[in-house]
């Protein structure tokens, strides 16, 4: 297939949108209710573009591309009609971008930001303010929704619980669970997949308190079950403050409850934090060279008694493999015994 | 896992069996649920109507412990109706004979009578596993914690070569891991036969290749399992335990026996990132960084090796598990110093015939899936997909044995135990997040409405429940999930820990307790409604 985009030829495979053309050619075409794992929504209208011999703009997610296609992204009439659509969106958004947990990575303030939106030119009315807070991972906040569905699909097509949805009609519209019963008495697991998604500040973690712009992002591996999920603990000085699924791995950009949100464990008061050496019953505060030593002295006296077959070590199917391969080596290697298993059958 | 995870969403038909997935393997369960919505079939079988049996196209709640029976059934009906993929059978597998002469002894009747289910669901399960093109078996610690744990995923392994299900693309039998990287604590040799990569410390040439790779004498005495190191502190032979991120006293079956054993040792090390159950018990215990706090691999259910990156520094004075353990090998005299965890993966592979080509600076875009024998290796998606890897699939058929304790006038009720969605193992952390607690607060046992009525248990009355090994007072929370005369708990809670009554029985081959199945007795203590916090 062939396509034409703001002038220049490209060859794309049959089916493509032209959405997914343009990416690939690496045109940035702004959208609100698009994800490449989701079926084509078209309701935010942001991806619109211009057809050569169409009068009509067309939405670039879901317009297939047919042979010889023209067509044009960033024309005059492309970017009057996305301000149109920010313009529309932000009369019925509160403007708290300064006390917003969203702000610095939210997609509504970003692409008023590059389309020179300030403020809407319409004054009609704005939505009854409608919040769920039941949930004690996050909340939703009705007036900052900009109903552009992803957290609905994502809970319906991927995660596929459908504990959302939207409730009332037309300028009333919200999401919600059905008869307004509130997250927490739903069918909801708390995966966050919906937060995840949400372009804006609707969706939120409860207790976020982080400015994205002070933060830094590091992919790892989830350190819960074998599914191996990839993640990105978002981290602010010393502390980990949250956690957003990854696109790529296993997951596919979605996590559980558990690798979303139980990440608060790590800066945990409760964490030990220096060795502890027992001493008449009691839990001594001891460093490293003492603790060492200790051990070094006890498993030498009970080599020379018992042999090596005294001693026995359960490593950790929660521990890295290098950890694990070195804590094999030490009882094979140097204490001298295979007493090495761990909890494979629990 | 034989396959990948993201194959699950093609695949035609899926049996889960002893797998609650969307609990225990929330994104797997994601993927089946995607499956579904492709046109994929589901059988479930499970002693519990778990969330994924609303979607099933045959449920079968069989009565725990009677796994084998069931499978035993299935392929009665596959072979009976001539369902089975003989051309695979003749090229791919051995033994076949035997497996027809088992299988007639299980007829769908004698396998629903033993399992207590209708000999129809067992036929229409058997009809859609077969005639499915492409399907996958999924099971984890329901068909593994029995004293016939071993013969149970033998069994699964017939059904899946019956019909050729194994070395396709989207089927295959899938063994889900239930910690973060169980999988690569076994490649790594964290069993007492196996040296990294599953090469036998038996067999002299690979004594001989370790002495020669890290330079000291080694012992080829297989070592022992978990039971049998608690088994050997009790009776005085094992004097000094190291214990590094687990927590026994909570986990283990018959935690009065785990804490006795404890208490016999001569010295008790832990290293961890939280005081726990069983840390109370160290005479040491060392301060671990968290997965946050440093560098490394996760090897996950699918065998993908996967990159862990240092977010934060450790917290306090703790230290990355790899650091200690390296600290404390140069103490007692062995001077290998390493750099850093790629360091130590080079080793690895080294060693590892199926880690060969892995490097950490091959693992930035997605990891790689073992076996990858060498540095052009792309990793294996499934396996066995030119042949069966030992050559031949040997069919081993398994007879049904009942469990090691049935109920009895005593202890009339059989307890099975599992995990929830919202906490992990024994609660070391999941138990620090607020969140978490409010959803979950405390233990809890699943009981039928039925059985509680026999009993006068009221939802949320506390009960006490005995076993022969101990006893404990938790929550009611009747159902009807569950049927009547079987009892479900999970076993994160240290108080009304499910680990004070299971069973340390264990099955042969692989040393694994029958945590699923336990003989109790449950009653309703002082008539009190209990407070839940």
């Amino acid at each position: 297939m062939n396509i034409v985009i703001n002038g220049i030829h490209y060859e794309v495979e049959k089916n493509t949108t032209i959405l997914q053309a343009c990416r690939k050619a690496g045109i940035d075409i702004p959208t609100l209710c698009h994800d490449d794992r989701l079926e084509p929504f078209a309701s935010c209208r942001m991806c619109l573009v211009e057809i050569e011999g169409s009068n009509k703009l067309v939405t670039s997610c879901s317009t297939v591309v047919k042979d010889n296609m023209v067509v044009y992204t960033h024309s005059d009439k492309i970017i009057e009609a996305r301000k149109d659509v920010l313009d529309l969106l932000v009369g019925n958004h509160p403007l708290e971008c300064l006390s917003c947990d969203k702000s610095g990575q939210c997609k509504l303030q970003d692409y008023c930001y590059e389309y020179g939106i300030i403020e809407s030119s319409y004054n009609g009315d704005r939505r009854e303010p409608y919040v769920d807070t039941s949930n004690p991972f996050y909340d939703y906040d009705a007036r900052k929704c900009i109903l552009c569905g992803l957290c609905v699909r994502v809970c319906d097509e991927l995660q596929c619980t459908s504990a959302i949805g939207f409730g009332n009609r037309g300028f009333d519209t919200v999401v919600t669970t059905p008869f307004n019963e509130g997250l927490i008495n739903s069918k909801c697991v708390s995966c966050g997949n919906c937060v995840s998604v949400c372009p804006v500040g609707a969706l939120t973690p409860k207790v976020q308190k982080y400015r994205h712009w002070e933060s830094k992002e590091v992919q790892t591996t989830c350190s819960y079950c074998g599914v191996g999920c990839q993640l990105n603990l978002i981290v602010k000085g010393d502390k980990v403050v949250g956690a957003q699924p990854s696109k790529e791995g296993p997951n596919d950009g979605l996590l559980c409850v558990k690798g979303k949100f139980a990440y608060k464990f790590i800066n945990h008061p409760d964490r030990i934090k220096t060795p502890l050496i027992k001493r008449n019953g009691k839990f001594e505060e001891a460093s490293w060279d003492e603790a060492y030593r200790l051990i070094r002295r006890k498993i030498n006296g009970i080599k020379e008694e018992s042999g090596s077959e005294a001693f026995a070590g359960l490593t950790s199917a929660r521990c890295t493999n290098e950890e694990n391969y070195l804590f094999q080596k030490l009882f094979r290697a140097v204490i001298g015994t295979n007493n090495i298993d761990h909890c494979a059958r629990l | 896992m034989t396959n990948s995870i993201g194959e699950v969403v093609d695949t035609d038909c899926m049996f889960v069996i002893g797998s609650n997935t969307t609990e225990n393997h929330p994104i797997i369960g994601a993927k089946m649920k995607q499956a579904l919505k492709k046109g994929a079939k589901l059988i479930v079988a499970d002693p519990r109507r778990i969330e994924l049996a609303d979607y099933a196209d045959v449920f079968l709640q069989l009565k725990p412990g009677t796994n084998i029976a069931l499978l035993n059934g299935i392929m009665n009906v596959i072979i009976e109706k001539g369902l089975y993929d003989q051309k695979y059978i003749e090229e791919r597998c051995e033994n076949f004979e035997e497996l027809v002469e088992l299988a007639k002894k299980y007829p769908p009747e004698r396998a629903a009578e033993i399992c207590g289910l209708d000999a129809e669901d067992i036929v229409k399960a058997a009809v859609l596993y077969a005639e499915a093109d492409k399907a996958g078996i999924y099971y984890t610690m329901g068909i593994t914690q029995h004293t016939t744990g071993t013969n149970a995923v033998m069994s699964v392994s017939n059904l899946a070569l019956l019909c050729g299900n194994v070395g396709k693309e989207s089927a295959g039998v899938n063994p889900l891991r239930g910690q973060n990287n169980v999988q690569g604590a076994c490649d790594m040799g964290g069993l007492p036969g196996d040296l990294p990569g599953y090469q036998k410390v038996f067999k002299p040439e690979v004594i001989d290749k370790f002495e020669k790779a890290w330079d000291v004498k080694l012992s080829s005495k297989v070592g022992l399992t978990i039971p049998e190191m608690f088994n050997g502190a009790h009776d005085g032979s094992i004097r000094f335990l190291y214990i590094m991120g687990e927590n026994p006293m909570v986990s283990d079956p018959d935690i009065n026996h785990v804490k006795e054993s404890l208490e016999r040792l001569d010295f008790l090390v832990c290293q961890d990132i939280f005081m726990n159950e069983t840390t109370e018990f160290a005479d040491v215990v060392l301060p671990a960084a968290s997965f946050a706090e440093k560098d490394g691999t996760f090897s996950n259910t699918e065998r993908r090796v996967q990159r862990v990156r240092k977010a934060i520094e450790p917290v306090g004075d703790s230290k990355a598990d790899w650091k200690i353990l390296m600290e404390l090998m140069n103490y007692l005299g062995y001077e290998k110093k390493y750099l850093s965890p790629a360091d130590i993966m080079d080793e690895i592979a080294s060693v590892t015939p199926s880690y060969g080509g892995i490097s950490y600076n091959r693992l930035d875009n997605g990891g790689i899936q073992w076996p990858c024998p060498d540095k052009d290796h792309p990793g294996t998606k499934y396996l066995h997909k030119i042949a069966i890897s030992r050559g031949k699939g040997l069919f081993m058929p398994s007879e049904y044995v009942e469990s090691a304790e049935l109920p009895d006038h005593d202890y009339p009720y059989v307890l099975t135990t599992g995990r929830i969605l919202y906490h992990y193992h024994t609660r070391t952390m999941t138990g620090r997040v607020e969140g978490i607690n409010k959803l979950a607060p405390s233990s809890y046992v699943e009981i039928n409405e039925e059985t509680a009525n026999r009993l006068g248990i009221e939802d949320g009355d506390r009960v006490q429940i005995t076993s022969r090994r101990g006893q404990i007072e938790t929550n009611a929370s009747i159902t009807d999930i569950i049927d009547d005369g079987v009892l479900f708990m999970p076993f994160h809670f240290a108080d009304g820990a499910a680990n004070y009554l299971t069973n340390s029985a264990m099955d042969p081959v692989a040393k694994i307790s029958e945590l699923k199945v336990a003989a109790v007795r449950i009653e309703k203590v002082n008539g009190n409604k209990s407070e839940v916090v």
